[in-house]
């Protein structure tokens, strides 16, 4: 599988990527990476300790990475779940946490195809 | 230099992620150094600011966030040495507006673009080089103009001189008195509105004073011998000739140097009290820079050699100054003198050699200058990193923990060596309130340091304490040693602090053992005579109303033992009525041999002092390796006869020799009827 294909599978966005990081195998290898991250566990945990700080940050990563990695899906949730999480607007919360979860699955299935 | 080095890039974000692609970038044109949190960053900065050429700040990090490392490099100056270039996914506009506040270089949102980084650092980088070099030239600039204006100065003023016949050193002499007293003055107070920049100008300044002197004609000015009322009139007329001159010039009317130059020149002979001159001017209408430069113009002239008079010595200078025996000075200066006599004293002893030193230095930076590729800004820098390379191997090698402490924000680096052997963290934010140094040290050992740590000032800047501390389980002595460092920007202001650790136990033991060695016998362990007589003045000191009972006692026919058995016998018959001494008596009895095989015994008593005398007695009566021992003993009481410790030996040493001469084996209390049984005694019978 290509990184292209691999791009395809989880929706994210390969041609902006590709814009921006230049290389081919730069992006290989930092998708590859993206399965060692510790950022997604991080934000599981803080939610689950209710550190809401913690989450924040987390999340906030979280964002950040799949920004530059252009994985927009996760992006967009992220993103969503970091503005409630930096206003402290805690009720019905889940349901964001639900899509970056779901989005975060999708991503990491589709990587462990590429190596 | 045909290799150079890598330029260092410091990239701070929490997301390894996100440095490493940041990382992936630059790594083949930089050195990249990495930090995950704010924290670490500032400790990287607080190491090697000097060395990082460029930043990268991520803005949301856990502790310690990307604006409160933009605000401690604000408060330590660093952000104008090393540019910042923030990245972040925080792209609002109140946040980038915030960063460029606080002073970063350039503001790059994520998702970035690689090659956009790439030129964005490049072209930050090329910047400041051109920035930095400029500084450098103009620093440089700066320093060649006023090395030069200050080789004028001398210049003009030795002209002066060399006319006057006088020694170049005056010129000198004045030039540093003046610094000294100027920088003491403005220690004490701000009535001048004095500024460090002024201090330096006024010391360069001095150097003018006698300019007027120029004017003087030789044969008043050079005159052997005492001047005439007229011919002194003549000389008088230098101060007004100086400063005319000086107005005359038609350039540089506003510079401070002028004004300044002017003043001393005028005024550098009035006194405070009105009876100088030329125009009698009273207290503070005599500009500072005039009367600091009188005082050291009158000290340097008594304490040299002039053609009417002898050098006086500094000491008698300064008490005919004090006296007023040179005219009336401001008392603030007269303090100031005082205070800084002990730097007076020896800028005039140095000054010979200090003078050729300023030749050697001058030569040095003369080769230096010729070495086209070492600018002084670099050379600077250069040594700078020497230096630290140097410490850092010195620390290594020592047994000593070294550390080094900064008030703002407060942090401590501790050797890499001494953290590890104290099992603490290398650098430590908050450090008096970090559990693991607590547990480290105790907190009353920290308590105390930060005590002694208060009590420092800018003239006692050292704390040096000795503590115990418990290490992998064992007590033991250390020695800290610190020196405070203090910012003379404003009024001194602690902000840093650097010093070591020592391990003095066994130092500490040793000296231990030696008190107690020295206070023992050496055969039998129990006290000597003077450790006991010391010992027994300092308890019958203490509670004079006590009962106190003096025993003395010997070994009966020990001397037949020692040419029966042989000397090594005689010493185990005498450890062995230690041992047992040791054993009979109460732990606040002293017990001491006193030579020979004397013994004695002092105790504090309450009452049956007979059951305690019967009990010791005949615990030391018995047979010892089939030697039958018997002691005879003497006792003396302090209600007979005081606690003076001679009177209590000697009437003890009498009942003593009742003893013997009654049979030996048995023990007499003292009364007054054996008063003078020694003085009788013209035989010991023992021998």
């Amino acid at each position: 599988m290509t990184v292209k294909e691999c791009y395809e599978a989880i929706d994210g966005n390969y041609e902006e990527v590709i814009s921006r990081l230049r290389s081919d195998d730069r992006v290989k290898k930092f998708v590859l990476k993206f399965l060692d991250d510790g950022s997604y566990q991080l934000l599981c945990d803080a939610l689950n300790e209710k550190n809401y700080d913690e989450a924040f940050r987390a999340a906030h990563t979280i964002k950040g990475i799949c920004q530059n990695l252009g994985f927009d899906k996760l992006y967009e949730s992220s993103a969503s779940l970091t503005e409630k999480l930096r206003n402290k607007e805690i009720e019905g919360i889940d349901k964001y946490v639900e899509i970056v979860q779901k989005d975060y699955e999708t991503i990491i299935k589709g990587i462990r195809e590429l190596s | 230099m045909e290799v150079k080095d890598k330029k260092q890039i410091l990239i701070v974000d929490d997301s390894e992620m996100n440095r490493a692609i940041l990382a992936d970038i630059l790594e083949d044109e930089f050195e990249i150094i990495e930090a995950e949190d704010g924290q670490s960053a500032i400790m990287i900065l607080q190491k090697k600011h000097i060395e990082i050429s460029l930043m990268l700040l991520d803005i949301v990090m856990p502790e310690m966030d990307g604006f409160e490392v933009l605000e401690i490099m604000n408060q330590n100056n660093w952000v104008e040495e090393v540019p910042v270039v923030m990245i972040s996914a925080e792209s609002s506009p109140s946040a980038i507006e915030k960063a460029y506040e606080l002073g970063a270089t350039d503001f790059i949102s994520r998702p970035f673009d690689s090659s956009i980084v790439y030129r964005r650092v490049n072209n930050t980088l090329m910047l400041y080089e051109k920035q930095n070099k400029l500084v450098g030239m103009v620093a440089e600039q700066i320093y060649e103009n006023e090395k030069r204006s200050n080789l004028l100065i001398a210049i003009l003023s030795h002209i002066v001189e060399f006319r006057n016949g006088e020694s170049g050193l005056h010129v000198l002499h004045v030039q540093s008195l003046t610094e000294l007293l100027l920088r003491s003055l403005f220690k004490k107070t701000d009535r001048y509105n004095l500024t460090p920049s002024q201090i330096s100008l006024i010391s360069v300044t001095s150097a003018l004073h006698d300019i007027g002197k120029i004017a003087i004609p030789d044969n008043v000015l050079n005159k052997p011998g005492r001047l005439t009322d007229e011919e002194f009139e003549i000389m008088k007329t230098h101060s007004e000739l100086g400063a005319r001159m000086l107005k005359e010039i038609p350039f540089y009317k506003d510079e401070e140097l002028m004004t300044i130059a002017i003043d001393i020149c005028q005024s550098h002979h009035e006194r405070y009290d009105g009876r100088g001159y030329p125009n009698s001017l009273k207290g503070d209408e005599i500009p500072i820079a005039a009367q600091v430069v009188s005082l050291a113009d009158v000290y340097d002239a008594l304490t040299s050699e002039r053609v009417y008079k002898k050098a006086f010595s500094h000491d008698k200078a300064v008490s005919m100054i004090l006296n007023g025996e040179c005219g009336t000075f401001n008392p603030l200066l007269l303090e100031c003198l005082k205070d800084s006599e002990d730097s007076i004293r020896k800028v005039i002893e140095n000054s010979t050699q200090d003078y050729n030193k300023k030749k050697d230095i001058e030569k040095i930076t003369e080769t230096f200058d010729n070495y086209e590729e070492l600018s002084t800004f670099e050379s600077v820098l250069e040594s700078l990193k020497y230096e630290r390379n140097k410490n850092e191997f010195y620390a290594a090698m020592s047994k000593e923990i070294q550390f080094e402490y900064t008030a703002f924000p407060s942090m401590l680096f501790v050797s890499g060596r001494g953290a590890k052997e104290l099992g603490i963290e290398e650098n430590i934010l908050n450090p008096f309130d970090d559990v693991k140094l607590i547990e480290c040290f105790g907190r009353e050992n920290i308590n105390n340091f930060i005590e002694a740590l208060d009590k420092t000032t800018a003239e006692h800047p050292v704390v040096q304490l000795e503590f115990e501390m418990t290490r992998d389980g064992q007590r033991r002595w250390k020695r800290v040693i610190v020196q405070t460092i203090w910012d003379y920007a404003q009024s001194p202001k602690f902000i840093k602090f650097y010093g070591k650790i020592t391990d003095i136990h066994d130092e500490h033991t040793e000296l231990a053992n030696l008190k107690v060695m020295s206070s023992q016998d050496g055969l039998t362990g129990i006290y000597n005579r003077v450790a006991a007589e010391k010992l027994i003045k300092e308890k019958t000191k203490i509670n004079p109303d006590h009962r106190f009972a003096f025993i003395m006692l010997d070994v009966d026919d020990f001397k037949l033992a020692n040419d029966k058995f042989g000397h090594i016998f005689g010493d185990s018959v005498l450890k062995y009525i230690a041992d047992t001494l040791m054993q009979s008596i109460r732990s606040d009895d002293i017990a001491a041999r006193i030579g020979g095989d004397e013994f004695m015994l002092f105790m504090d008593y309450k009452y049956n002092l007979d059951m305690i005398i019967d009990r010791v007695f005949n615990a030391l009566n018995g047979i010892y390796e089939e030697f039958p021992v018997s002691v005879s003993m003497g006792i003396a009481k302090s209600e007979d006869v005081g606690t003076d410790f001679n009177t209590l030996k000697y009437c003890a040493d009498c009942a003593l020799y009742t003893s013997k001469k009654n049979g030996k084996g048995c023990y007499h209390f003292y009364d007054d009827s054996m008063k003078e049984v020694l003085a009788d005694s013209s035989q010991d019978i023992d021998e």
